[in-house]
């Protein structure tokens, strides 16, 4: 990689100032045709096109974005990374994830500030505290860290939680190698690795038409003129529909808001990653010293990136009853993201009835924690036009098939 | 918040509805032949536009009746509305 970030490099631009910092990746305009062009420069479209020319040897590649790179649900999200799925398909892709994740910084050369504080998803209700037994003993068969913790355990891990909430805390399942990353990085990095490796980003390039011959990709027509391609990889979230229409193919996909919030930084009080499906919130606290929290999606179709009052005011009901002490905590920012949900609350990694053009789409609320796996099995699914055997399973077909993977119970809620 | 007029009680906040998402959307009659793709299409697939769409409401802490709206997703405006066919407004006399 050229302009390797180094201690040595620290200490020199520090010395300078820190004024003197290159640009960590180039802004090209776009060529006339690629091998390969991906829609979307969030963090999944980063990381398939930087496995695409890591992995695959694929470097003629182009990233276009309709606005700025990292700019959509790359940066609403609430950065929660973890691998304890339910079924044995959905384990199997997030752990991949999460064991890319584990040398991330390393292979990127940029610190993604992956912190393995763990994840504790909370039991409220007896049949909660069975399912959630349940999960981790899947986990577990499928060699992903997970235990049960008791009241007792869960209090000295989170000292100022109130375990006698409206609905008590009866255990939780926990997942020691879950965290947080830093999502803004976690963009940036695959940006400046993809782009050393040769890869195209073009940013304020939005795709307008989609053009087909003979049932296969031509080519995409954007703000900045035609760009042929014979493979186009779509990964645009919210959007999906949208661009999915422009190529006449339909998607099991609904667009909802998915909003979220930071209060004023606060001293460290809180130091693991805590979720409740039952009671409809999340929390944890960056390293900044934030609380960032999380709500479930509001109820009806939108585009907005914004989300209605209510929502928020539910999640918030639940944090302070959850947590007595944050009572009086004042909130800085909300926002709200459009989040592409499918049916069964699983992805779609797949290829399409249209040769050359691929989808992955369908993370709902739950797609951060998956970024560079994400990446990594649809860079390998574009590059030899078929799936892995991580992503088969995630294929657009299997809402004919009905071999439908149904992470509602471990996943509708809470990321 | 959205304020959705409900065709029989007027302006309420969001809040008192539920969402019945897209409209429009009837079962197949001839489901002895109908082949998987059709039945996928049916139960899974959907317009999502990023624009005006026709949606199902229901006034679920109120009149629990359902009417149609024509939303923008984009601005989250309503455009129009209509009632479930065969239901009548309170106000309107029987046919």
């Amino acid at each position: 990689m050229k302009n390797r970030y180094s201690l040595l490099d620290i200490v020199r631009h520090g010395l300078r100032h820190n004024a003197h910092w290159g640009r960590a990746w180039r802004s090209p305009e776009p060529r006339r045709a690629y091998d390969a062009v991906i829609v979307g420069a969030g963090g999944h479209g980063l990381a398939t096109a930087y496995y695409l020319a890591r992995e695959h040897g694929l470097r003629n590649v182009a990233v276009l974005e309709k606005g700025w790179l990292g700019g959509g649900n790359t940066a609403r999200n609430t950065t929660i990374v973890r691998s304890n799925y339910l079924w044995d398909e959905s384990t199997q892709l997030f752990e991949k994830s999460m064991q890319l994740w584990e040398g991330l910084s390393q292979a990127l050369n940029y610190n993604v500030m992956f912190s393995q504080r763990g994840v504790m998803n909370l039991a409220h209700t007896l049949q909660e505290v069975r399912d959630t037994q349940r999960r981790i003993n899947a986990n577990r068969y499928n060699g992903v860290d997970a235990h049960w913790l008791t009241p007792a355990q869960i209090k000295a891990l989170v000292p100022n939680i109130n375990l006698q909430a409206r609905y008590p805390v009866l255990g939780a399942s926990f997942q020691p190698r879950g965290g947080v990353a830093r999502h803004d990085a976690v963009a940036w990095g695959f940006a400046r690795a993809a782009d050393s490796l040769g890869v195209d980003i073009i940013e304020n390039c939005p795709v307008t038409n989609i053009r087909l011959r003979d049932g296969a990709i031509e080519g995409v027509d954007t703000g900045k003129g035609f760009i042929a391609t014979r493979k186009l990889g779509v990964v645009v979230a919210g959007h999906s529909s949208v661009l999915a229409d422009m190529a006449g193919i339909r998607l099991p996909i609904e667009s909802h808001p998915l909003q979220a919030l930071v209060s004023e930084p606060l001293k460290p009080c809180i130091h693991t990653v805590i979720m409740s499906n039952t009671v409809h919130a999340y929390i944890s606290q960056s390293d900044k010293g934030d609380l960032v929290i999380g709500a479930g999606i509001d109820q009806y179709l939108g585009y907005g990136q914004r989300g209605s009052y209510h929502s928020i005011e539910h999640t918030l009901q639940a944090i302070v009853e959850m947590f007595p002490s944050l009572s009086r905590v004042r909130m800085n920012r909300q926002w709200g993201g459009i989040v592409d949900v499918s049916p069964d609350a699983s992805p779609i990694i797949s290829r399409t009835p249209v040769k050359g053009l691929y989808f992955n789409c369908g993370w709902g609320t739950g797609g951060f924690k998956a970024t560079p796996g994400s990446g990594w099995v649809f860079a390998h699914t574009i590059a030899h036009d078929e799936p892995h055997a991580l992503n088969a399973p995630f294929s657009l077909d299997r809402f004919h098939t009905g071999h439908l993977i149904d992470e509602h119970g471990a996943a509708a809620v809470a990321h | 918040m959205l304020l959705i007029r409900c065709p029989w009680c007027g302006e309420r906040a969001e809040s008192e509805f539920s969402y019945g998402g897209e409209a429009d959307i009837r079962r197949p009659t001839d489901t002895d032949h109908l082949s998987d793709a059709g039945w996928g299409d049916y139960l899974f697939m959907r317009r999502n536009p990023c624009g005006p769409l026709r949606e199902q409401w229901v006034h679920a802490h109120g009149c629990r009746r359902w009417f149609t709206l024509v939303r923008d997703t984009q601005s989250y405006r309503v455009l129009d509305q209509d009632v479930v066919p065969g239901e009548a407004r309170m106000d309107e006399e029987p046919a």
